[in-house]
């Protein structure tokens, strides 16, 4: 088969085509040296349940004020970023808060195809309307089911927990860590936050379980969480995975540029092949 | 017929005098079909309104919990799916040079390119802030990170190559002569593309489900859902060019030359064979998954029994039909497998996207009616604008004959 400098060219210019517009694969940006995660430590013993974080971020985040009689265990949605649940243990009742983790790196980020969904460098992760198209992938991805979704808008929006980003240009710490009356919020760079977390427990080692939530799950998280009881019975999914989320659709995305490569050349070959098949067989028949 | 000549004849101006006159609807109006499938359009046209003006929660049943419902499960993801036959017979013509499916090449990546339009199109009705569809290809954010980036982009370059794999058709229907040797000459490379492309994309709509490991079945959910979908995506699509070769050689079987009609039979039964043996790996696959997960214990529950329906009746049970129907020369016997083959794929794709989707929830998620609608508006009108596209281009029928004396 003689290879003529018109098909070779074609070749070429399919090869090169094909290159071009395959997707690159980025690694997750992590913070730059001098700038570290930051994220708030919540610890449940110290918290009496009063709601005032709830109150404090609906204002914040100019959301409707939360209903005075509830359940006591509820969900986040479109309208509260925040909730505090209450549950019965062997300790009586304990509180919890639940928002969105901001882990560090988030699957919701990752599954963004616009980069709406962001890890800024200091933790928090935002979502930037601007970029958002409303496909909800975040929502399918993220283990903690924290973006939630404005059903009945026609402009909808993703709500969650943005651990008050645009508060913080002006301000030292959020809305709930500010307003906790009994310091059950600390906010603080998160290498710290993990050993405070292992000071308090080591100091009062029958008030806490030996267990720092959000040290490792989902590969690490900006929220921290400590609590007198084991955190299945405070309706924690211990079930999640300790590496990140992200790292699951890795090895998916980091073939993309091999398969552009060799499929297309592959494909060529076949085509070559059997085309002289062809030619070979139709001379023999004839 | 003169009339078209004529106006083909005439100078570059008619041309869309043409396209104007073309326009117009052919043949008889009261059929059932449009009989059922006009009031269904109309319908869905007005929820779709009102979905646009009150929101998706407004006719749809989705929640914080479920944000994928029907219309991604099943318009999106399985249509997709479907759509396969395009690569998989691009594949086999023009790479394995097997010229006996020639004939049927035109009317699947037609198929293809319609479904691309209007179920990855079905995607724009699901996304809540539609106007940004466009952000990903301008740049307002490349989500490299992103499978849905990914696949974002695929459609779209698919959409494309296929128009191109096409484009020839249009170009015989408009009598555009040079235009159609320019495009005929651009096939290769556009088939060259779009199996690459799909190969990437047929897998990456599994491989978005990758993340939410904990939320889906472990009986579906594994790190190999993007090779599941893609080797499902072959006899997916093949079983929908049996199924859809059967109606329209009914249906516009006067356009179809005798040569066709009769070539049909072998079509159909050399399909059967290579449905039948991409069952078998897809079977052998699953099973293999199956042992590695050691997932025994799931199986005697209601959620285990769903997966055993799926598995042995949906894809052991008609890959055995495809395979009795090619030992047997038995056609209709491979449409019917054909038939449940299909039922399968949309079974799978469920069972991935929405049904093992957080499948220990109280509250389960079940369509609306109106995303039923919605669907089905969606899917009768593409098959009101395929009909279109057959009754005026040579899909179905030979080309007119100024196109071999071109070559």
């Amino acid at each position: 088969m003689g290879l003529k400098r018109r098909s070779f060219l074609k070749m070429l210019g399919v090869t090169g085509i094909t290159l071009a517009i395959g997707e690159k694969t980025n690694a997750m940006t992590k913070g730059t040296a001098d700038v570290e995660f930051h994220g708030i430590l919540y610890d449940s013993t110290r918290c009496v349940g009063c709601r005032t974080c709830e109150y404090e971020c609906a204002s914040a985040h100019k959301l409707p004020e939360p209903k005075d009689k509830i359940e006591p265990v509820r969900k986040t949605d479109e309208t509260c970023n925040t909730v505090v649940n209450t549950y019965k243990t062997d300790k009586g009742e304990v509180f919890i808060k639940r928002q969105c983790m901001h882990c560090n790196e988030p699957a919701c980020a990752a599954a963004c195809l616009t980069k709406a969904m962001h890890k800024t460098e200091t933790g928090p992760v935002t979502w930037d309307g601007n970029k958002c198209m409303g496909c909800r992938y975040c929502m399918v991805s993220c283990p903690f089911d924290s973006p939630k979704f404005e059903y009945h808008s026609s402009n909808p929006k993703i709500q969650k927990c943005d651990m008050c980003f645009d508060r913080m240009k002006t301000e030292k710490s959020t809305a709930c860590v500010a307003n906790c009356p009994n310091d059950a919020l600390l906010y603080g760079k998160r290498r710290d936050l993990i050993k405070e977390a292992r000071r308090r427990i080591y100091e009062k080692p029958d008030q806490y379980v030996d267990y720092i939530f959000g040290e490792h799950e989902a590969g690490g998280t900006g929220w921290l969480y400590l609590s007198p009881v084991p955190f299945e019975q405070l309706g924690m999914n211990m079930k999640l995975q300790k590496s990140s989320y992200p790292e699951l659709t890795k090895g998916f995305l980091y073939s993309v540029p091999s398969v552009f490569v060799l499929v297309p050349t592959l494909l060529l070959g076949i085509h070559q092949a059997t085309k002289d098949n062809r030619k070979k067989e139709e001379s023999e028949n004839e | 017929m003169n009339n078209r000549q004529i106006i083909l004849e005439a100078d570059g101006k008619s041309i869309w005098r043409f396209i104007f006159s073309e326009m117009k609807p052919k043949g008889k109006f009261l059929t059932p079909f449009n009989l059922i499938s006009i009031p269904v359009i109309l319908l869905g046209m007005v929820l779709i309104g009102y979905r646009f003006i009150f929101g998706i929660g407004s006719i749809t049943n989705l929640t914080q919990d479920t944000p994928w419902g029907l219309w991604i499960g099943f318009d999106v993801v399985t249509g997709v799916a479907f759509a396969g036959g395009a690569y998989v017979l691009t594949f086999m013509v023009y790479i394995l040079n097997m010229k006996e499916y020639h004939s049927i090449v035109r009317v699947t990546v037609l198929n293809g390119f319609l479904a691309y339009v209007f179920y990855a199109g079905a995607l724009l009705l699901d996304l809540g802030r539609p106007w940004h569809v466009i952000n990903p290809v301008i740049g307002n954010g490349f989500g490299t990170s992103s499978v849905l980036f990914l696949v974002a982009w695929h459609f779209l370059l698919y959409m494309i190559a296929q128009l191109i794999e096409f484009s020839p058709a249009i170009a015989e229907w408009l009598g555009a002569r040079r235009a159609r040797k320019i495009l005929s000459g651009m096939t290769m490379a556009a088939v060259i593309f779009g199996i690459t492309l799909s190969t990437l994309h047929q897998s990456g709509l599994g491989a978005l489900f990758l993340m939410a490991k904990g939320k889906i079945h472990p009986l579906w959910y594994s790190e190999f859902i993007p090779v599941m979908f893609f080797v499902s995506s072959i006899f997916a699509g093949l079983s929908m060019v049996i199924f859809e070769g059967s109606i329209s050689h009914r249906v516009f079987s006067n356009q179809i030359s005798d040569k066709d009609h009769h070539a049909q039979k072998g079509i159909v039964h050399g399909l059967s064979k290579i449905c039948a043996g991409t069952m078998f790996a897809y079977f052998f696959l699953q099973l293999l998954v199956f042992i590695h997960e050691q997932h025994w214990t799931l199986l005697n529950t209601p959620m285990g029994y769903w997966y055993l329906l799926e598995m042995l009746g949906f894809v052991l049970f008609p890959m055995t039909l495809y395979f009795i129907s090619y030992r047997n020369f038995n056609l209709t016997l491979t449409r019917i497998a054909a038939v449940i083959t299909m039922l399968g794929v949309i079974l799978n794709r469920l069972n991935v996207s929405v049904i093992g989707f957080k499948w220990e929830m109280a509250i389960r998620y079940i369509p609306s009616w109106m995303e039923f609608v919605v669907t089905m508006a969606v899917i009768f009108t593409e098959i009101w604008i395929f009909r279109w596209v057959i009754n005026r281009m040579p899909v179905l029928r030979d080309s007119p004959s100024w196109v071999k004396s071109n070559e």
